[in-house]
């Protein structure tokens, strides 16, 4: 039975461990040099000695149970090429971060939430000496704090909404996230100002100064002051990595991969954890890869872990309901506010798009523009499309988000590499 | 007269664009997304290099002359880059080739290797023998099919997207939205079409033949035609169901490299093959070596809409009064649109074909399938 | 490790990523657009939003912020 687990985050880690230890023979595909993916960044982890981890290896394409690795220095034209036939598959894949557009947003100076964490995490590198975060949820906490471990001056914490909505819903939190939760408050309430945004990001070639600006629960502006600041990072979110489960065949729901308590997608073999499946923290993370693993390779089922599943599912569900995206962003964005920033298409070539009654995913990307450079729309697709569905009012729109998703080749390899793949790869 | 056409790809925009212009009352039905189908899944070139004398050749050749008028001053990305046909091996089937075209009042203009790789500094030097075909243009379809499908609003007609077409009778055309009254139905569902066309009562042979492209990352400019081998045309006219490539490499206005395109009876199967992305990517790097490092980025595909004899059927349905077809353009529908529009109408509207409609009838062998 | 940028020699440590490097250095940004010429640096930090890209060792389209320096890399960028 081989299992092949793809991601080497606390999901896919804990699946693999899981997985060889119920006697599955485990390979773990990860595109970072080392492991533990976006949480344990800067702290590399070790996996289960039986499981062969293959570093600096993507994922590139699927075909069925047939996966496509290119193991080698990112981008590079000299990596080297492997296919393994798998009879279940784990994929954990994780999230990269959601930002809402705003004026100013594609200056240098603005980083996503996530990339000031990698920086500071990784590299030590504070990405700013005045910073203000922006954004919505729980993870702009730790970011702050990594970015004062750093040196930075982390002037404001601006969350759109209030962050109080699952408040209602005691039950929710476990006793050690709420311990969790205090303890940023004592340490970053100073710097905490719920219902703002950084609505508008200024300067020449670089960020000199924001615009935070007061909200509405629905996100319009009542508000605004200017800040000095050199850096400012925003995160409302995190978009799961889709690609691969798209490619495999698997339904989604809500945008994420739809599983059964085992982790198992409507594709027979194929299994999905972490990120990928909800947005709920590396701990629950870590839980569903256990499950997962353990189901991938046909063995007993974990039930400590499938406890924590329950309660973890729980408690992200209750933070997703506290921090929605509310509409009133859209008013933030003027005619020339970039949307796309590859293809530099903005608010006002949506609008033009939307005119052409442009109302599909294919249809709408090839008449603006959007999402058709290099980064394939991962960055600013459900905005553009939350953009296009408002602006076509009651007419009807036919965007899904698998389409939205739909990356046969899920990172870019050089034409050489491709034109090079011995026959017994295909 | 009130007209319902099937299917808002680029030919149903381009009959409706016709009917409409004729005065004709034109509702445009699709069940999806404007222009989402074939029309959004392939290249847009259009092309007369490819085409040997007949009368595919007479419609490209009409159509060429056409399509600039019918979009006016919107901008479908209109670029006239002309192609250049090239041979790697014998250059003797080339040549006869570009010859019989000239006849057939195709500019097909023999230029020495050394002009070809002055037109196109980065193609190889393996070349052997090269024509230049100045007349081949390119747009992208899914503006073109958008400018087609303006007019028709422009001009009072109704387009409804997310409107299926589930049967036909006397009251009309019945619909995932209820039945709509008309005199006439134009069935233009592209690969669809086989399909609608026995939901309607009056099946006709057209089948779905499937085509990927790779698209590269944005370079400089690198191709400046649309380059291909001298081997595709073979690919074009051929039933086999295996696998076929040849390389077609030309950029887009975004800088991108299109890379296509691939052929294989496979139904309406979407997954990847990554062999057939293999060849692709082969071929193109044999035609243009400079470009074995650049980042393909993506690849998608779709399926052209071909029939047993590999020529559009345009033209009245023998069995049911009212009844048109307008489809199976395969690989070149684009590229057919305007004149296939403008030939549909004539038919429909009683008015003289501005060419000869007789190869492109329904009633043709092959084409009328059995109820 | 020893490490060009933009023909300029510098010292570079075990893990770094290029983005790192120029970053450090105090680039924040090291590309421009296509369209209107706007410059670009990190955005996303994990290889997402190929905002970062550089040319390594003669190879354009590097994601700077997922490649790591190794001795004797040469790295180009196309700008400030
Ligand atoms: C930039 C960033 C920083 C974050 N930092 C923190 C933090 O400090 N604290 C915190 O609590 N939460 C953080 N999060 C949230 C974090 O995503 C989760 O808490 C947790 O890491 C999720 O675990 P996971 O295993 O689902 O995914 P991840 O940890 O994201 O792991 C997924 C792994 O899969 C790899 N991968 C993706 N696609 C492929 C492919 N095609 N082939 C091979 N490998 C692939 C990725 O490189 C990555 O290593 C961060 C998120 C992001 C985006
Ligand atoms: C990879 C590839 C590359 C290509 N390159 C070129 C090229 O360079 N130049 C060129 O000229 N051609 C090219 N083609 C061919 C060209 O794309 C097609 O010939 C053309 O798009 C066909 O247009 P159509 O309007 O007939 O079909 P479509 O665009 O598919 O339109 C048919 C429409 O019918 C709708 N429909 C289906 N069933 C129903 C129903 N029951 N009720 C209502 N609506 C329905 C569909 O939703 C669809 O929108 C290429 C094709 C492919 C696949
Ligand atoms: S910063 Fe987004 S890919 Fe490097």
């Amino acid at each position: 039975m081989k299992v092949v687990v793809i991601g080497g985050g606390p999901a896919g880690l804990a699946a693999a461990r899981a997985a060889a230890g119920a006697g599955a023979d485990t390979v773990l595909v990860d595109s970072e040099p080392t492991l533990g993916g976006q949480f344990h960044r800067g702290d590399p982890q070790r996996v289960d000695p039986r499981v062969r981890h293959l570093a600096n290896s993507t994922v590139w394409a699927v075909e069925g149970m047939r996966l496509h690795v290119r193991t080698g220095p990112a981008d590079s034209p000299s990596r080297t090429g492997e296919t393994l036939n798998a009879d279940a598959v784990v994929l954990a894949t994780g999230a990269h971060d959601r930002v809402v557009p705003f004026p100013g947003w594609d200056l240098p100076g603005v980083y996503t939430a996530g990339a000031a964490q990698a920086l500071a995490k990784g590299q030590k590198i504070a990405i700013g000496h005045r910073v203000v975060v922006s954004g919505t949820g729980p993870f702009l906490l730790p970011v702050a704090e990594s970015l004062k471990a750093v040196g930075a001056e982390v002037l404001r914490i601006c969350d759109a909404n209030t962050g109080l909505g699952w408040l209602g819903r005691p039950r929710a939190a476990s006793p050690a996230k709420l311990a969790e939760l205090l303890g940023y408050a004592v340490r970053l309430g100073a710097a905490w100002r719920p219902r703002t945004a950084v609505v508008a990001a200024h300067g020449e070639d670089r960020v000199n100064a924001v615009t935070v600006a007061k909200l509405n629960p629905d996100w319009t502006i009542r508000s605004q002051e200017r800040v000095a600041v050199d850096a400012v990072c925003v995160g409302h979110g995190f978009t799961p990595r889709l690609e691969l489960a798209v490619a495999a065949g698997c339904v989604l729901t809500d945008g994420f991969v739809q599983v059964d308590h085992t982790g198992a997608t409507s594709v027979p073999g194929w299994y999905a954890a972490g990120e990928v499946t909800g947005i709920g923290g590396a701990d629950l993370a870590a839980a569903e890869g256990e499950v997962a693993g353990a189901a991938a390779a046909r063995g007993a089922c974990p039930t400590k872990a499938l406890a924590k599943v329950r309660s973890g599912r729980r408690f992200a569900a209750a933070l997703a309901d506290a921090h929605p995206i509310r509409p009133g962003w859209h008013t933030w964005l003027t005619d020339n506010t970039l949307i796309c920033r590859c293809e530099e298409v903005t608010y006002k070539d949506l609008r033009a798009a939307v005119d052409l009654e442009a109302s599909g995913t294919r249809t709408f990307k090839l008449t603006s523009r959007i999402g058709l450079g290099l980064c394939q729309g991962r960055t600013c697709a459900r905005a553009a499309v939350d953009i296009a569905t408002a602006l076509s009012g009651d007419r009807r729109t036919f965007f899904t988000p698998a389409d939205l998703q739909r990356r046969p080749i899920a990172t870019p390899l050089r034409l050489a590499e491709l034109a090079s793949l011995p026959e017994e790869d295909l | 007269m009130d007209v319902v056409v099937v299917g808002a790809g680029v030919i149903g925009a381009a009959c409706a664009d016709a009917l409409s212009a004729a005065g004709l009352r034109v509702t445009v039905l699709d069940r999806g997304p404007l222009a989402s189908g074939t029309s959004a899944a392939g290249e847009g070139n259009i092309l007369v290099s490819d085409k040997e004398p007949g009368p595919e050749l007479d419609l490209a050749l009409s159509s060429l002359s056409r399509w600039p008028a019918l979009v006016g001053d919107t901008d479908i990305e209109w670029d006239p880059k002309g192609g250049l046909v090239v041979a790697t091996g014998d250059p003797a089937p080339l040549a006869h080739f570009a010859a019989v075209q000239r006849e057939a009042g195709v500019d097909a203009r023999w230029i020495t290797p050394a002009e070809a790789l002055e037109r196109e500094p980065h193609l190889t030097t393996r070349v052997t023998a090269a024509v230049h075909y100045p007349q081949d243009a390119q747009v992208q379809p899914v503006l073109a099919a958008q400018a087609l499908l303006s007019n028709v609003r422009r001009r009072g007609g109704v387009l409804r997207p997310g409107v299926t077409v589930v049967g036909l009778d006397a009251r009309g055309v019945h619909t995932s939205e209820g039945v709509i009254a008309c005199d006439h139905v134009v069935n233009a569902c592209g690969p669809w079409s086989g399909e609608v066309s026995r939901a309607l009562g009056a099946p006709i042979a057209i089948a779905p033949r499937r085509g990927m492209v790779l698209v590269t990352a944005p370079l400089p400019p690198t191709v400046h035609h649309k380059v291909y081998d001298a081997d595709y045309v073979g690919a074009v006219a051929s039933g086999d169901a295996d696998l076929q490539t040849s390389t077609v490499v030309e950029s887009t206005a975004a800088g991108t490299i299109l890379i296509g395109s691939s052929r294989e009876r496979v139904g309406f199967d979407e997954s990847i093959r990554i062999r057939v992305l293999r060849e692709l990517a082969r071929k193109a790097v044999a035609l243009f070596p400079s470009l074995a490092d650049v980042p393909v980025m993506r690849a998608y595909g779709g399926f052209r809409p071909y029939a047993p004899d590999h020529l559009p059927v345009i033209g009245a349905d023998p069995r049911v009064p009212g009844l048109w077809h307008a489809t199976g353009h395969e690989g070149a529908g684009i590229g057919l649109a305007a004149a296939t529009g403008a030939l549909l109408a004539e038919l429909l509207t009683g008015a003289t074909p501005h060419l000869d409609p007789t190869p492109f009838r329904v009633d043709r062998p092959g084409v009328l399938e059995c109820a | 490790m020893r490490v060009t940028i933009d023909g300029v020699p510098s010292q570079a440590t075990p893990g770094q990523t290029v983005a790192g490097a120029l970053l450090a250095a105090g680039r924040t940004s090291w590309r421009t657009t296509r369209v209107k010429s706007r410059p670009r640096g990190v955005f996303c930090g994990i290889g997402v939003c190929f905002d970062c890209l550089v040319t390594v060792n003669g190879v354009a389209d590097v994601r700077a912020c997922q490649r790591l320096l190794v001795d004797g890399d040469d790295i180009r960028t196309e700008g400030p």
